[in-house]
């Protein structure tokens, strides 16, 4: 189910230095025509359909068409993903249709402060076995003798 | 005319190597990778590292979709929780028919829920029971739990939230972050044997080759897919169960600088929803769900099974059956003409309708109940597996109405998942662990300072993301007790600037040197596209190293012919041609893939049973032993390594441990 662009909604983004679609594909398959300004998916046989790229296109112009070779032709997955919940659009080969929303973070986007409130034991800590936001004893220097 | 004969990609690769320029840096410690193991690291690291330490990571994709987990997961399935590490080994010990290093599962389950206390802190959403909503886990929450192990997510964002908090880390420690660099190889000390002193890669962005110079080095890049022939065909090649971006880089760039390797025998063959590869955990452990043959029987109930699994005692026998004997039982119906294999979906959905409704639900509630239920058996394919969503619609599939066929894929190599290849590495530096499991740092290879963790380390699967991430924080603090150690280390490289320069940018040269001399590009009887490798690589595998096309059924005469095969594609990647640069990244990703399941079929060669039936057989040796190596058995590790310094490789066996009783 590769993915493809919809040259109408494809603005190229805005010509900025890297697109969205290429900056994210695991793969590597989004990219540039710095010619025509769109973007496209340059091995469809290579995409694991993994939407990143559906997921952060700011225009909204790229869908995934289910790999031709073994799905009939009319199902239609999309989804829009905001800041705190993605909502899914699913349409069936007959028509039917089905609408989902899941949350997808509890915190705000760049939020995080990995250290901030974390203890640094120091270097005098570097020789046992806990991490560094562990404190030694319980589970975190068990031995498998503490469970005979 | 036009003719087809030039170079295809956006992004052209450089042949004028004089317009190629080197860049050097020299950093104390390099985590290769940014997944969730690399993520782990990044996260660790700079809370051990002395000040003024540099560190970089750099990952040939972008960190916030990279590796396994980009489309994002619908379960943590490692929490230890109200359970024991003892336990958690056990558990390993039994799926993996016996064979794991019981000290490396241990260590593991004492810390990886940390890591899942972490992820909740950052954001991710955690299912929680009825009474703790809204309670953390570290603060007693309790967790809505599908098996033993698993809790579920609603993890959608599950990579991004994690590659924030690394990235974030690493920005406050002034270290730096490369990605879109894809690495090549590793480089050994000019002057320390068996010492690592860095690496080299390039960009997919632009013509740019860096060379990193370092004194301890994290190799976390994943697992190996797309080395044997996917049930998938044409345009559908992309779809697999793994992402077809992990290319077996950390294997093969390990074991290339000498790294000894531990049961690359081992593969995971999943079984899941056929051809959109949906997962199945869910529907067995959540739903409840139900397989049935092709007549409709619970052939797993059947005493042909049973007598199927007594073969195998006592793993067969153990009150939960090891993955690959569930495929073997599968794959036993399929060729016995049983086929197909139903995963009763309509069913399980129903029965939960009707027990609410036994319990007098009423119609409202009961209406509501469904929404849920039906969301749910949704989110747990558009949070990781978006493809077989997309197969259900196109085919009109409704779940509680229809039931869906499911199937052994092809196989991977993976060692954080349900399967266990990977690098023979150190276990923690304590009295319980036997002398011969530790030579002080932990989770580093048998290359001093060169360390791996996530899908890198072998003989300890069922980590999955949470236990990945773990071992990259536990080896991340090793590293930087291993730099400390080392603090007067001065990395050397064998090779030039030019060299490396020179050696990365060969396909480049291949292809411009030649592209001309036919009027198809792609036929052309002086060089091999990368693509066309992989295809040769799959198809020989699949018909000679038990894929999926002969029932995962090889012997030794097939792995002879195998190794042959084999051979001779490694004489001709010496002709692998690229234009692009993402056409180069696919030739050292094919390179990559050929010398890492080149391992893994010596390793089959060598082991002489059948260890993981439903994984793979050997025809010649069809049971799995349960005798010592001291006794002549293959209850022990099979290793290998490959020496760098003459080309040579060797295969052994080597002593199972069990530290944990029965
Ligand atoms: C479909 C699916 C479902 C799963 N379901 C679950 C689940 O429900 N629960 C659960 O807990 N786990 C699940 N897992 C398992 C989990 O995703 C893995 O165990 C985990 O991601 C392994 O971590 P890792 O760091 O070893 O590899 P990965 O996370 O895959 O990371 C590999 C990294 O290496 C980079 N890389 C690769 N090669 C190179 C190179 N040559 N140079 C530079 N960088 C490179 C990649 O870009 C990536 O960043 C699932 C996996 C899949 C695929
Ligand atoms: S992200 Fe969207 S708008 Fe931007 S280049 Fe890609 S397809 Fe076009
Ligand atoms: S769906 Fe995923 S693999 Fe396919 S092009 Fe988009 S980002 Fe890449």
């Amino acid at each position: 189910m590769p993915s493809f662009v919809n040259p109408e909604k494809c603005d190229g983004c805005k010509g900025g230095e890297k697109t969205a679609c290429m900056y994210i594909c695991p793969n590597d398959l989004m990219v540039l025509n710095q010619d025509a300004m769109k973007a496209y998916n340059q091995e469809p046989d290579q995409c694991w359909e993994c939407y990143s790229c559906v997921k952060i296109c700011p225009q909204g112009a790229i869908e995934v068409r289910h790999y031709a070779d073994l799905a009939p032709l009319g199902g239609y997955v999309q989804p829009m993903r905001g800041t705190d919940s993605i909502m899914w659009t699913i349409k069936f080969r007959n028509g039917n249709m089905k609408r989902f929303k899941f949350p997808i973070r509890t915190t705000p986007e760049g939020s995080i402060k990995p250290y901030e409130g974390k203890p640094s034991p120091g270097p005098e800590a570097l020789d046992n076995e806990a991490l560094f936001t562990e404190v030694e004893g319980g589970r975190v220097t068990c031995k498998p003798s503490d469970f005979d | 005319m036009a003719l087809p004969n030039k170079p295809q990609w956006e992004l052209l690769a450089e042949p004028d190597l004089t317009k190629v320029p080197v860049e050097e840096k020299v950093v104390d410690a390099l985590i290769v990778g940014g997944g969730m193991a690399a993520c782990g690291a990044a996260f660790e690291i700079g809370k051990w590292m002395p000040d003024g330490a540099k560190v970089a990571l750099c990952d040939k994709a972008a960190m916030e979709r990279s590796g396994a987990v980009a489309q994002g997961l619908s379960a943590i399935n490692t929490y230890i929780g109200e359970n024991t590490p003892s336990d958690y080994v056990r558990m390993v010990r039994n799926d993996l028919m016996g064979v794991v290093r019981e000290d490396l599962i241990f260590d593991l389950g004492r810390h990886v829920d940390d890591s899942v206390h972490l992820f909740e802190e950052w954001g991710l959403p955690i299912w929680k029971k009825e009474g703790s909503k809204g309670k953390p886990l570290a603060e007693g929450g309790e967790p809505v739990r599908t098996g033993k192990w698993q809790i579920m997510i609603n993890g959608e964002s599950y990579k991004c939230i994690v590659a924030e908090a690394a990235k974030a880390a690493l920005e406050e420690k002034g270290y730096d972050l490369y990605e879109r660099l894809f690495i090549v190889k590793l480089l050994l000390d000019a002057n320390q044997e068996n010492t690592i002193a860095g690496a080299v890669g390039f960009s997919n962005r632009e013509n740019k080759v860096i060379i990193f110079k370092c004194k301890a080095m994290l190799v976390a890049c994943g697992g190996a897919v797309n080395i044997f022939r996917p049930r998938s065909t044409d345009e559908g090649k992309g779809r697999a169960w793994y992402p077809v971006w992990n290319a077996g880089s950390t294997y093969t760039m390990c074991m290339q600088v000498g790294a000894e390797m531990t049961m690359m025998e081992n593969r995971f063959t999943p079984s899941r929803f056929k051809d959109g590869y949906g997962p199945v955990g869910a529907w067995f452990l959540l739903f409840k769900a139900t397989v049935t043959n092709g007549k409709g029987e619970h052939y797993v109930k059947s005493d042909a099974a049973k007598a199927e699994l007594a073969k195998y005692a006592p793993y067969g026998q153990a009150a939960v059956t090891p993955t690959c004997l569930r495929n073997h039982l599968m794959l036993f119906e399929m060729k016995e003409g049983r086929g197909p294999i139903f995963m009763d979906t309509a069913a399980a959905l129903n029965k939960f309708l009707e027990e609410k409704k036994a319990e007098g639900m009423d119609d409202k509630a009961l209406k509501k109940y469904w929404k849920e239920l039906e969301a749910e058996a949704w989110e747990d394919f558009l949070d990781m597996s978006v493809g077989q969503a997309g197969l259900w619609a196109s085919m009109n599939i409704e779940p509680e109405k229809v039931g869906s066929e499911i199937m052994p894929t092809e196989p991977y190599m993976l060692g954080s998942h349900s399967g266990c290849c990977g690098i023979w590495v150190s276990g923690p530096n304590e009295d319980w662990v036997p002398d011969d499991y530790k030579w002080g740092y932990n989770r580093m290879t048998t290359v001093n300072g060169l360390f791996t963790a996530g899908d890198g380390v072998g003989a300890s699967g069922h980590k999955f993301s949470s236990g990945s991430h773990c071992e990259g924080r536990i080896a991340a603090k090793a590293m930087a007790r291993y730099v400390r150690d080392h603090a007067d280390f001065a990395p050397s490289l064998k090779q030039s600037e030019e060299e490396l320069k020179e050696e990365i940018y060969k396909p480049v040269k291949t292809y411009y040197e030649n592209y001309q001399k036919t009027t198809h590009e792609m036929v052309n009887p002086n060089y091999i596209r990368p693509r066309h490798m992989m295809e040769r690589l799959m198809k020989y595998t699949d018909e000679y190293g038990g894929g999926w096309s002969p029932y995962y059924m090889t012997n030794g005469k097939l792995l002879e012919i195998a190794m042959h095969h084999l051979q001779l594609l490694r004489e001709d990647a010496e002709k692998m041609a690229a234009s692009g640069l993402h056409e180069l990244v696919r030739a050292w990703e094919n390179l990559h893939r050929i010398w890492c399941v080149e391992d893994h079929l010596r390793h089959i060669q060598y082991r002489e049973e059948s260890r993981y039936p439903g994984f793979y057989y050997r025809g010649d040796f069809p049971e799995a032993s349960s005798t010592d190596m001291d006794d002549g058995g293959w209850l022990c590790f099979v290793n290998s390594k490959y020496d760098p310094n003459t080309g040579e490789w060797s295969v052994f066996k080597k002593k199972l441990h069990k530290i944990i009783s029965d």
